[in-house]
C-alpha cells in the first residue's frame, strides 16, 4: 500500500531494536478480552484508479449545479468560486499543517487568519472576530451561551425568522443546562416582532437574523434600541448570507453586540452542507468571554512583526472545565478560503457582486409577482424571498425536478402556516434566461 | 549524521493584505448585469466594507508567499503527539472536489442526493466495523464537537431514567476538551489521578464513582501513549453504579483492527477523522468527529439520520428521543468524502496502519530513552512521552529542544502536555514515516541533546532559520492587537 512505507526488512530491523519478535508482540499490554479476534470486515482495498471510477459513480448520482438549476439558499449559496482559491488552498503548507502551536513555522496560517479576523470585523462592523466556529448554527448557539455567561441570566429570546435549522441546533445546545428559549414571532411583513418582549432585564440575549430566513432585511436599528432598554442584554445578530453586507449597513453600525453567522458564501463550495464557516465577531467588552481561537500581532526577539495564538487563558487546553467553550479545532482552511475570496473581491468587487445578487433576486421576485403569484412578505430582501404558489403546486414542483429545476425550498415543514410558500434564491450564477425560464415553468 | 533538513533559503517578505493594492483593482471576475438595477431602501443601504482592492496575481502571490512560512506534513516529519499528523492522500482531494459533491446543495430532495446519502450510510457502517460500536452519527464537525455530542447523549440517557446526574469523572491525562465539553452540559468534572504506571486504577475510580455521577471519559490509549489496561474493570465499576463510559477516540490510530471498543465497555466514542482517517488538519480545521454508540444509546443520536430501504436512501427526523441537531446540515460532508476514500483505499489494511504507527513509536522510544528521560518506561502505543529532566542541568528546557528541532527542519512534538509529565515531549510519528526518516529524527534529537551539553546557547537562541524568531507571547496577550 503506497501510504505505508514499511518493508519487511524495515519491520524486522525495528522489531529487533524494540526487542520483540513480531508486530503482535507490540500489543501485549492490551488485555485479551479487549482484543479483536476477527479481521476487519471492510471492502477490499481499491487502487487510485478504481477509487476514481467508484467515486465518479457516486458523485454522478447527485443533482448539482450547473447541470441542475437549483434555486435554493436557506443557509447554503451558489456563488462562483475563482480557480485561484481552489488552487491556493491546496498548497500543502496550508493544507497539511495543524493549529499554529509553533508560531515560528506557522506564520502563513497565523497571518492569513489575522487578516481573516480583520476582514470579518470590517465586514460586520465589529471590534473583534475570532478565528472561526464550526458553522453558522453552532456560532449562534455559542453566542447565546456567551450572553448567558456574561449576564449571568438564564433566559434568551430567539426570533422565529432565524433559520429553523440554526434554531434546532440552539435548542440542542441549551437543552442539558435547561436555559429557557423564548420564541419571538414575526410581523406581517416578514420581520421580527418584539412587541411581546416584556421584562428585558431577565434576558441574557436577544437574537435575530438579517437578512432573515425569509430573506427579509431586519430593521436592526429599531430592534437594537428596544433590546438595549436593558444595557446588559446582548443584541445578537445572526446571518447566513454575508454577501448582503456588501450593500446593506453592517450589524455593528446598527448596535449589535455579537454578530455570528455562516461564511460559506465566501469562496467555500456547498459540499452538501459542510464544511462551512462560523464567523463570530463581537464588541470589545465581550472579548474575554468569547469562544474560539484568537490570533494577535506581536514582535519577535529582533522586533520584527509576527503573529501568535493569544488570550488562550479563555480556552479549554488551559482552563479545562472553566473554559469559555470546548471548541478546539476551528474551520481554519474555510476561514482562509473566505479571506482569499474577500481579498479577491475587494471593496469594489463586493459592492458589485452584492448589487448583482440583489438585482437578480429582485428580477425574479418582480417577475413572479407579475405572473400573479403572491409575495407574502413586504419587507425588503437581498438575494432570497418567499413566494406563495397556489395549492397543489407540489405536482408542478416535482415535474420541474425532472426538468432539472429545483424551484425553491418548500417551507411547510418548518412553518405550517406557510404551507404553500417557497423560499427562492437567485445569485450571480443565474442568468436572465434562467430566471425567465423559471418564471415561465412555475406557471400552470 | 546526514545533513539536517533545515537550512536557510530566500524567504520572501509579504505585507498585510491592506498594505498593498489600489482602489479599483479586481482579483476575480464579476459578471456584468443582465437585469435592471433596482434601488435598495436608503435606510437599509450601506457603503459596504472597506476591503483592499487587489489584482488576481496580487492575491496569488500573497497567499503563495504566506504558505512558504508554514510547515505541514507535506514539508516534513510532524510528530505532534495526540494529533496524528499522518499523510493526507492527494487523491482524496480529487474525490471531495468532484462537482457532484462539491456543488451539491444540502437541502436537495433525497431522490436527487442519493450518491451523498449512500456514501454517508456506508461510512457509518465502516466506522461501526472499525470501532465495534454499531450505531454512528457523522454530524459532529470536530473531535470536541463529538465530545459535546457524547455528553449530550449521557445527559439524555440519564434524563430518560429520571435523573440527569451532576458529575463526570475525568482522568488527569485527559485533553482539556473533555472537562470543557462536560461543563457545557452542566456536569462538574471530578478529576481522577493516573497511577504510577501512567494508567487509571480501578480503586481510584471506585472511590469516586457514585449514583450522582453520569459516567467517565477515558482516552484510550491515553495521552501518555499507554493502553488503559484496567478499562474492563473500570467500565464494570461505572456500569454497576448506572453510569456510562465515554471513549475519547483521539488516539484510535493505535488500535484499528486490534481492539474492539465495545468489548472494553465503552458506550459512546468519538473519532477524529482528521487524525485517524487521514483528512487534512488545515491549520486547525475543518475536522470531523463522528460519534459511535451501543445499540442501547442509538435512539439518542442526533437527527436527521440516514435510512436505507431497498438500496434507496432517505433522511429522517423521526427519532423522538434524539438529542436534536448539532450542525446546521449533516456535518462536514466533504471531510467525510475524504475519510471514506481513505478507508476504501486501505480496506482491512487499516490494521497495518495501526501496527506500523505503534512500531514507529516504540522504535523511537527505545532509541531515545538513553538520551531523554522517559517517565513511564513501558511498551507504548502510537506515541511516547519523554521530558527534559536530563537536560535540566544544562539549563535547557523542552521549549528550547522544540525550537532547535525547527532549525533542523522537523516540526516539534507536542510539548508540555500531558500535564502529568512536567516538561513533556509527546512524540507521535504515525505510520506514514519511513524508517530512514525516523532514524534521521532520532539522530537529530540526539544531536540536539549533545548541543544541550556542549553549547546550550544554540538552543536558547533557536530558531534562527525561520522567518521570525521567538515571538513575544506575553506582549500579544497583554496588549491584544487582534485586527489591522
Amino acid at each position: 500500500m503506497r501510504y505505508l512505507p514499511h518493508t519487511e526488512q524495515d519491520i524486522q530491523a525495528m522489531l529487533e531494536v524494540i526487542g520483540v519478535d513480531s508486530l503482535e508482540g507490540l500489543f501485549t499490554t492490551i488485555p485479551k478480552d479487549c482484543r479483536r479476534t476477527e479481521a476487519l470486515n471492510l471492502p477490499d482495498p481499491m487502487t487510485e484508479w478504481e477509487l476514481n471510477r467508484h467515486m465518479d459513480a457516486l458523485a454522478a448520482d447527485m443533482a448539482a449545479a450547473p447541470e441542475y438549476k437549483v434555486y435554493l439558499g436557506a443557509g447554503s449559496y451558489d456563488h462562483y468560486i475563482p480557480e485561484t482559491i481552489r488552487q491556493l488552498i491546496l498548497r500543502g503548507e496550508f493544507f497539511t499543517a495543524y493549529t499554529p502551536y509553533q508560531p515560528e513555522i506557522s506564520q502563513g496560517t497565523l497571518q492569513a487568519i489575522y487578516e481573516y479576523q480583520t476582514l470579518v470585523t470590517g465586514l460586520l462592523g465589529m471590534d473583534v472576530a475570532n478565528a472561526s466556529m464550526y458553522d453558522g448554527a453552532s456560532g449562534l448557539a455559542e453566542a447565546l451561551l456567551m450572553s448567558i455567561r456574561v449576564s449571568r441570566r438564564k433566559k434568551v429570546a430567539v426570533s422565529t425568522a432565524i433559520n429553523p435549522l440554526y434554531r434546532q441546533v440552539v435548542k440542542t445546545y441549551l437543552a442539558p443546562t435547561g436555559y429557557e428559549i423564548i420564541d419571538l414571532p414575526c410581523l406581517e411583513d416578514g420581520r421580527t416582532d418584539l412587541a411581546g418582549l416584556t421584562n428585558p432585564e431577565e434576558l441574557a440575549g436577544v437574537a435575530v437574523q438579517s437578512p432573515n430566513f425569509f430573506g427579509c432585511i431586519e430593521d436592526l436599528k429599531a430592534l437594537g434600541e428596544k433590546i438595549h432598554v436593558d444595557p446588559k442584554t446582548l443584541f445578537i445578530v445572526a446571518f447566513s448570507e454575508p454577501l448582503a453586507y456588501g450593500m446593506i449597513k453592517s450589524p455593528g453600525s446598527l448596535g449589535a453586540d455579537v454578530v455570528c453567522g455562516e461564511g460559506q458564501s465566501f469562496g467555500i463550495p456547498r459540499s452538501y452542507g459542510g464544511p462551512g464557516l462560523g464567523m463570530f465577531a463581537a464588541t470589545k467588552k465581550c472579548l474575554r468571554a468569547m469562544p474560539g481561537r484568537l490570533i494577535g500581532q506581536t514582535v519577535d526577539r529582533d522586533g520584527k512583526r509576527g503573529f501568535v495564538l493569544t488570550l488562550a487563558t479563555r480556552e479549554q487546553h488551559i482552563r479545562r472545565e472553566k473554559a469559555t467553550s470546548n471548541i478546539c479545532s476551528n474551520q481554519g482552511l474555510c476561514a482562509t478560503m473566505s479571506a482569499m475570496y474577500m481579498a479577491s473581491m475587494g471593496g469594489t468587487g463586493i459592492r458589485r457582486l452584492a448589487r448583482l445578487n440583489h438585482d437578480k433576486a429582485q428580477y425574479l421576485k418582480n417577475g413572479l409577482a407579475r405572473a400573479g403569484f403572491e409575495i407574502p412578505f413586504a419587507a425588503p430582501t437581498f438575494n432570497e424571498f418567499v413566494v406563495k404558489f397556489p395549492a397543489g403546486f407540489e405536482t408542478t414542483y416535482r415535474e420541474l425536478l425532472t426538468k432539472k429545476i429545483v424551484a425553491g425550498l418548500p417551507l411547510g415543514t418548518w412553518y405550517p402556516d406557510l404551507a404553500d410558500c417557497y423560499l427562492m434564491c437567485a445569485t450571480e450564477t443565474a442568468s436572465k434566461e434562467d430566471l425567465d425560464e423559471l418564471i415561465k415553468e412555475v406557471q400552470p | 549524521m546526514k545533513e539536517p533538513i533545515g537550512t536557510t533559503g530566500l524567504i520572501l517578505n509579504e505585507p498585510l493584505l491592506w498594505e498593498k493594492g489600489s482602489k479599483g483593482r479586481l482579483g476575480m471576475s464579476i459578471p456584468e448585469s443582465d437585469v435592471p438595477a433596482v434601488e435598495m431602501d436608503s435606510d437599509l443601504a450601506g457603503d459596504g466594507p472597506d476591503f483592499p482592492d487587489l489584482g488576481e496575481l496580487d492575491v496569488v502571490r500573497h497567499y503563495t508567499r504566506l504558505s512558504t512560512w508554514n510547515f505541514g506534513v507535506d514539508s516534513g516529519m510532524y510528530p505532534l503527539g495526540s494529533c496524528t499528523m499522518k499523510y493526507n492522500p492527494k487523491t482524496n482531494e480529487r474525490q471531495a472536489g468532484l462537482p457532484g459533491f462539491a456543488n451539491a446543495h444540502p437541502l436537495l430532495p433525497p431522490e436527487l442526493s442519493q450518491g451523498a446519502l449512500k456514501l454517508y450510510y456506508a461510512l457509518q457502517q465502516y466506522l461501526a466495523e472499525v470501532t465495534g460500536l454499531p450505531a454512528v452519527t457523522l454530524q459532529p464537525a470536530a473531535g470536541s464537537h463529538g465530545e459535546l455530542t457524547g455528553m449530550m447523549i449521557f445527559h439524555a440517557y440519564h434524563q430518560s431514567l429520571g435523573n440527569p446526574r451532576s458529575k463526570v469523572l475525568i482522568p488527569d491525562t485527559a485533553h482539556g476538551t473533555n472537562p470543557a465539553s462536560a461543563s457545557l452540559c452542566g456536569y462538574t468534572s471530578i478529576p481522577v489521578k493516573s497511577n504510577a504506571n501512567g494508567v487509571l486504577s480501578p480503586e481510584d475510580v471506585a472511590a469516586v464513582m457514585d449514583e450522582e455521577t453520569a459516567g467517565i471519559m477515558v482516552t484510550n490509549p491515553n495521552t501518555l501513549g499507554l493502553f488503559e489496561d484496567n478499562i474492563g474493570e473500570i467500565a464494570d465499576i461505572v456500569h454497576n453504579k448506572g453510569g456510562l463510559v465515554y471513549g475519547d477516540g483521539a488516539n484510535m490510530n493505535a488500535v484499528m483492527g486490534i481492539v474492539n471498543l465495545a468489548c472494553t465497555g465503552v458506550d459512546v466514542l468519538h473519532l477524529n477523522l482528521h487524525k485517524t482517517f487521514s483528512t487534512p488538519h488545515g491549520g486547525g480545521g475543518p475536522g470531523s468527529g463522528p460519534v459511535c454508540v451501543t445499540e442501547k444509546l442509538e435512539r439518542f443520536l442526533p437527527v436527521p439520520r440516514v435510512l436505507e430501504q431497498g438500496g434507496r436512501y432517505t433522511l429522517s427526523d423521526d427519532f423522538p428521543d434524539s438529542i436534536g441537531k448539532i450542525h446546521a446540515f449533516y456535518g462536514n460532508f466533504s471531510i467525510l468524502v475524504r475519510a471514506y476514500s481513505y478507508i476504501r483505499s486501505l480496506g482491512a489494511d487499516l490494521k497495518k496502519a495501526s501496527q506500523y504507527a505503534v512500531l514507529n513509536a516504540n522504535y523511537i522510544k527505545e532509541s531515545l530513552k538513553e538520551t531523554f528521560h522517559l517517565p513511564y518506561d513501558r511498551p507504548c502505543m502510537h506515541e511516547c512521552v519523554f521530558n527534559d529532566a536530563k537536560q535540566e542541568e544544562f539549563k535547557v528546557t523542552t521549549l528550547d529542544i522544540a525550537k532547535r528541532l525547527i532549525d533542523k527542519g522537523v516540526h516539534p512534538p507536542t510539548i508540555y502536555f500531558p500535564l502529568v509529565v512536567p516538561g513533556a515531549l509527546m512524540i507521535e510519528p504515525t505510520e506514514s514515516e519511513c524508517k530512514e526518516d525516523i532514524d534521521h529524527f532520532i539522530e537529530t534529537l540526539k544531536a540536539i541533546a549533545a548541543e544541550a551539553r556542549e553549547n546550550s546557547e544554540i538552543l536558547h537562541a533557536a530558531p534562527v532559520n525561520t522567518k521570525v524568531k521567538r515571538l513575544d507571547e506575553t506582549l500579544a496577550a497583554r496588549k491584544p492587537c487582534l485586527r489591522g
